[in-house]
C-alpha cells in the first residue's frame, strides 16, 4: 500500500494515475467488452476515459438513461458473453439495487463499481464516506450472497479492479468494487503490473440438449453458456430449477439457493485478501480498509514512534467477511479498533464476529472529511 | 408461405414449462401464437433470437418460448435488451412487455429505446390492467373505466402508445388487435424486418379483471368489441395498421460506423 506521493522516476509498468483512471485502465486490461453508466459524481473519469478507450478497441460503451438501465444493459451484454462493468456513487447505486439482487438471482457475472460519497440522499457529492459498506452488502431485498473489495491505493485500485472481473466471471456473481472518493481523485504511482491473471467465463462442456444454466450436476458454479450459440434457456428472476424455468417447489428453491450461498461460502479462502502488519506482538490491533486504512497506516506508525504496539489488518475484501482472519487479529490484542469513515458499520461485523472474545471500539469520521492520523492515535493513545 | 401446422408451432414451446399461468380467454396466448408464426415465416432460427420480457401477465411469455429467453425485471426489459443488442448485433432482439410494464415502470426505458432507435422489436400487450396483480388501473386504461384501485372509474387520461412511440423516435410504430391476428402476424414480421427500434402495440382482450370489471363481458364479446371498434361503431376507434414507416439511423450501425472510424487504440 502506497501512503506517501510516489518517488522517483517511474518504472515501466508504472504511471502516475488517479484512483478512477487506474479502474478504467485495469477494466481495458482485464478485457472490459461492454460499459454502461450514467453521469455521477465522483466516478465521472471512469466513464469518460471509457468512452474515449472502448471504441478504439471495437468494444461497447454507452451511457442509458438511468443507473436501472445501466445495470440492466450490463447484464444484457453478460449474457452475450462479454466482461461487462458499470460504474456510480450512492444515489446511483441506490438506483441499482434492484438489478444487483437480479444479477445474484440469476448469477450473471457484471462488476459495479460504485465510488463511494457523503450520503444518505444526495449528500455531499464531493466528500469521502464510507457509508455505502452495508448497502453493498445487503442493499438488494432477499437474502444473498455478496463479493465486496475494496481498495486503498491507486496500484490496489487497478489490482482489484482486474480481480472484480476475475471473481465476477469466476463465481457467475456481481462484485462491487467498492472505491471511496479519497482512492478514486487520489493520485500517485500506480503499478500496471499489478493484476493477476484474467479469468475466462466457463464454458459448457454438456451438449445443448443437456445443459442446464443452474443445474448442480454441473457444480456449484454451473457454466454460463452465451446466448445465441445453440444453447437456449431461460433466466429469470423468479425462483428456478435447474432449467432457469420458474418453479414454486420448496425443494427445489431449498436447493437452489443452498448452492447460491455454498458458491461463495465455501470459497471464502479463495475469496478474502488482507493485509497483516505488525500483529504478533500487537495489544492494539486497527482494523480499516479503503482510504481509512491509509490513516490508520500513519496513526500506526506514529503510535510505534511512542513505543506504543499497534498493529495493522487492513480488509481488501470486505465481503464475505475475513471472519477468520478478523479472529487471528485479536488474539494478541488487548483492544480493537475499527476505522471507518461511517458511524460503525464494518465494526458491527467484526463485533459480530468476535461475539466478545475482545473488545471493540471504533474510530469514526462521518463529516465529509478524510479521518486523521491523529484522530486515530489519540483513541489508541487514550487506551495506551 | 403456407400457413405454419400447429404442430411447427408448439415445436417453439417449452413443453415442460406448460400449461401456462394465463386464465381461460386471455389474450396473451394469441399474441405468442402471432410471435411464433411471424418467426417461422421469417424463417429466424430459434438460436438467433433473444426473446426478452418484463413482469407481470406478459412477462410470463418468455418462460414458454424456445429461444434465448430472459424474463427481466419490472419494466427494464428494454434495457436488457440494449445491451445485449449491442453484444451481439447478430442477434434478432424481441422485447414483449405489458402495458404496464412498458409504459408506467418502465416508461423512461421506452422513450429512450425508441430515442435511440436501436433494432429491437418492442411488442406491447395492452390488455388495459394489470392483471398479475389483480386488476389495477394501468397508464393505458381508458379515462373513465373501472379498476380495482380506480373504483369509481380512473380519472387519469390514457397515453396513446404509438404517438409516444413516433414522437421518441422509433423507426416502424403499428397497432392492431387479437381479432385481428392475420394483421397481427403480419405487423410483428414487418416490424422484426424493420431496422431500427419497431413498436407494435397489441390490443389483447383480459376478461378475468379488465372485462368483468369495465363490464365488457367475457373474452368473446371483448374480441368482438375490437372489431365493432375497427369499424368506428361504439363512438371508439382502434386506428390499425403500419402508422409509422420511416428510414433513420439506427443505434447499433451507428456506432459500429463510429468504430470502424476510429485509429485503433
Amino acid at each position: 500500500m502506497n501512503t506517501a506521493p510516489a518517488a522517483g522516476p517511474l518504472g515501466r509498468t508504472e504511471r502516475f494515475l488517479q484512483g478512477n483512471e487506474a479502474v478504467a485502465e485495469a477494466a481495458l486490461a482485464a478485457g472490459i467488452g461492454f460499459f454502461a453508466a450514467y453521469p455521477i459524481t465522483p466516478a465521472s473519469e471512469i466513464s469518460q476515459i471509457l468512452s474515449e478507450r472502448m471504441p478504439r478497441k471495437g468494444k461497447v460503451f454507452i451511457q442509458m438513461e438511468d443507473e436501472i438501465a445501466t445495470l440492466a444493459a450490463v447484464m444484457g451484454a453478460s449474457l452475450g458473453g462479454e466482461k461487462a462493468a458499470t460504474a456510480t456513487s450512492g444515489p446511483g447505486f441506490s438506483l441499482m439495487q434492484e438489478h444487483v439482487g437480479y444479477a445474484a438471482m440469476a448469477e450473471i457475472p457484471c462488476v459495479i463499481i460504485n465510488v463511494q460519497r457523503l450520503g444518505p440522499s444526495t449528500g455531499k457529492p464531493t466528500a469521502p464516506s464510507q457509508g455505502d459498506v452495508m448497502q453493498s452488502r445487503w442493499g438488494t431485498h432477499g437474502d444473498h450472497p455478496m463479493i465486496v473489495l475494496c481498495p486503498a491505493s491507486v496500484s490496489e485500485a487497478y489490482a482489484l479492479t482486474i480481480r472484480s472481473f476475475n471473481l465476477a466471471e469466476k463465481y457467475r456473481s456481481p462484485v462491487i468494487l467498492l472505491m471511496d472518493e479519497v482512492i478514486a481523485h487520489i493520485r500517485e504511482k500506480a503499478d500496471l503490473s499489478a493484476g493477476e491473471p484474467l479469468f475466462a467465463r466457463a464454458q459448457p462442456w454438456a451438449p445443448p440438449d443437456q445443459y442446464l444454466p443452474y443445474g448442480e450436476a454441473f457444480g456449484d458454479v454451473p457454466p454460463l453458456a452465451s446466448y445465441g450459440k445453440g444453447y437456449r434457456y431461460h433466466v429469470t428472476g423468479l425462483c428456478h430449477d435447474g432449467a432457469g424455468l420458474p418453479t414454486v417447489d420448496p425443494l427445489v428453491i431449498r436447493s437452489q439457493m443452498d448452492r447460491l450461498f455454498r458458491k461463495i461460502n465455501n470459497n471464502v479462502e479463495d475469496i478474502v485478501q488482507v493485509q497483516a502488519e505488525n500483529l504478533e506482538d500487537s495489544e492494539v490491533v486497527l482494523i480499516s480498509y479503503g482510504a481509512s486504512a491509509r490513516s490508520a497506516r500513519h496513526a500506526m506508525k506514529l503510535a510505534r514512534a511512542k513505543g506504543i504496539r499497534v498493529g495493522l489488518l487492513r480488509l481488501l475484501t470486505l465481503f464475505p467477511f475475513p471472519e477468520k482472519q478478523v479472529l487471528e487479529a485479536a488474539r494478541p490484542a488487548r483492544i480493537i479498533m475499527v476505522v471507518e469513515m461511517n458511524f460503525g458499520q464494518l465494526r458491527a461485523e467484526v463485533e459480530r464476529t468476535l461475539a466478545g472474545v475482545c473488545p471493540v471500539e471504533g474510530v469514526h469520521r462521518w463529516d465529509g472529511e478524510m479521518i486523521s492520523p491523529f484522530q486515530i492515535l489519540e483513541k489508541v493513545e487514550s487506551h495506551a | 408461405m403456407p400457413e405454419p401446422r400447429i404442430s411447427q408451432v408448439k415445436s417453439y414451446l417449452r413443453l415442460k414449462a406448460l400449461p401456462t399461468l394465463w386464465c381461460p380467454g386471455c389474450g396473451i396466448g394469441l399474441v405468442a401464437s402471432a410471435i411464433i408464426r411471424a418467426v417461422i415465416k421469417l424463417s429466424i432460427k430459434k438460436d438467433d433470437i433473444a426473446f426478452i420480457t418484463g413482469i407481470g401477465c406478459t412477462g410470463r411469455m418468455s418462460g414458454y418460448m424456445d429461444f434465448n429467453t430472459i424474463h427481466t425485471t419490472h419494466g427494464r426489459a428494454l434495457a436488457f435488451a440494449a445491451g445485449l443488442k449491442l453484444a451481439r448485433p447478430d442477434l434478432t432482439v424481441i422485447v414483449v412487455m405489458g402495458d404496464g410494464d412498458a409504459l408506467a415502470i418502465g416508461g423512461n426505458h421506452f422513450i429512450h429505446a425508441c430515442r435511440r432507435n436501436l433494432d429491437i422489436t418492442a411488442i406491447v400487450v395492452n390488455n388495459s390492467t394489470y392483471g398479475m396483480t389483480g386488476g389495477q388501473v394501468s397508464p393505458l386504461t381508458p379515462r373513465g373505466e373501472k379498476a380495482v384501485t380506480a373504483p369509481y372509474g380512473s380519472i387519469e387520461p390514457a397515453f396513446d402508445v404509438t404517438k409516444l412511440a413516433e414522437a421518441a423516435g422509433a423507426s416502424f410504430v403499428a397497432r392492431s388487435t387479437t381479432y385481428h391476428m392475420v394483421e397481427a402476424e403480419k405487423l410483428i414480421m414487418k416490424g422484426i424486418e424493420k431496422k431500427g427500434a419497431s413498436v407494435i402495440e397489441l390490443m389483447a382482450q383480459c376478461p378475468v379483471y379488465y372485462g368483468r370489471l369495465t363490464g365488457k363481458g367475457g373474452p368473446a364479446s371483448m374480441l368482438l368489441g375490437y372489431r365493432e371498434s375497427a369499424k368506428g361503431k361504439e363512438g371508439i376507434r382502434i386506428e390499425r395498421g403500419v402508422l409509422v414507416d420511416k428510414e433513420l439511423p439506427e443505434y447499433g450501425q451507428n456506432y459500429r460506423n463510429l468504430v470502424a472510424g476510429l485509429k485503433e487504440d
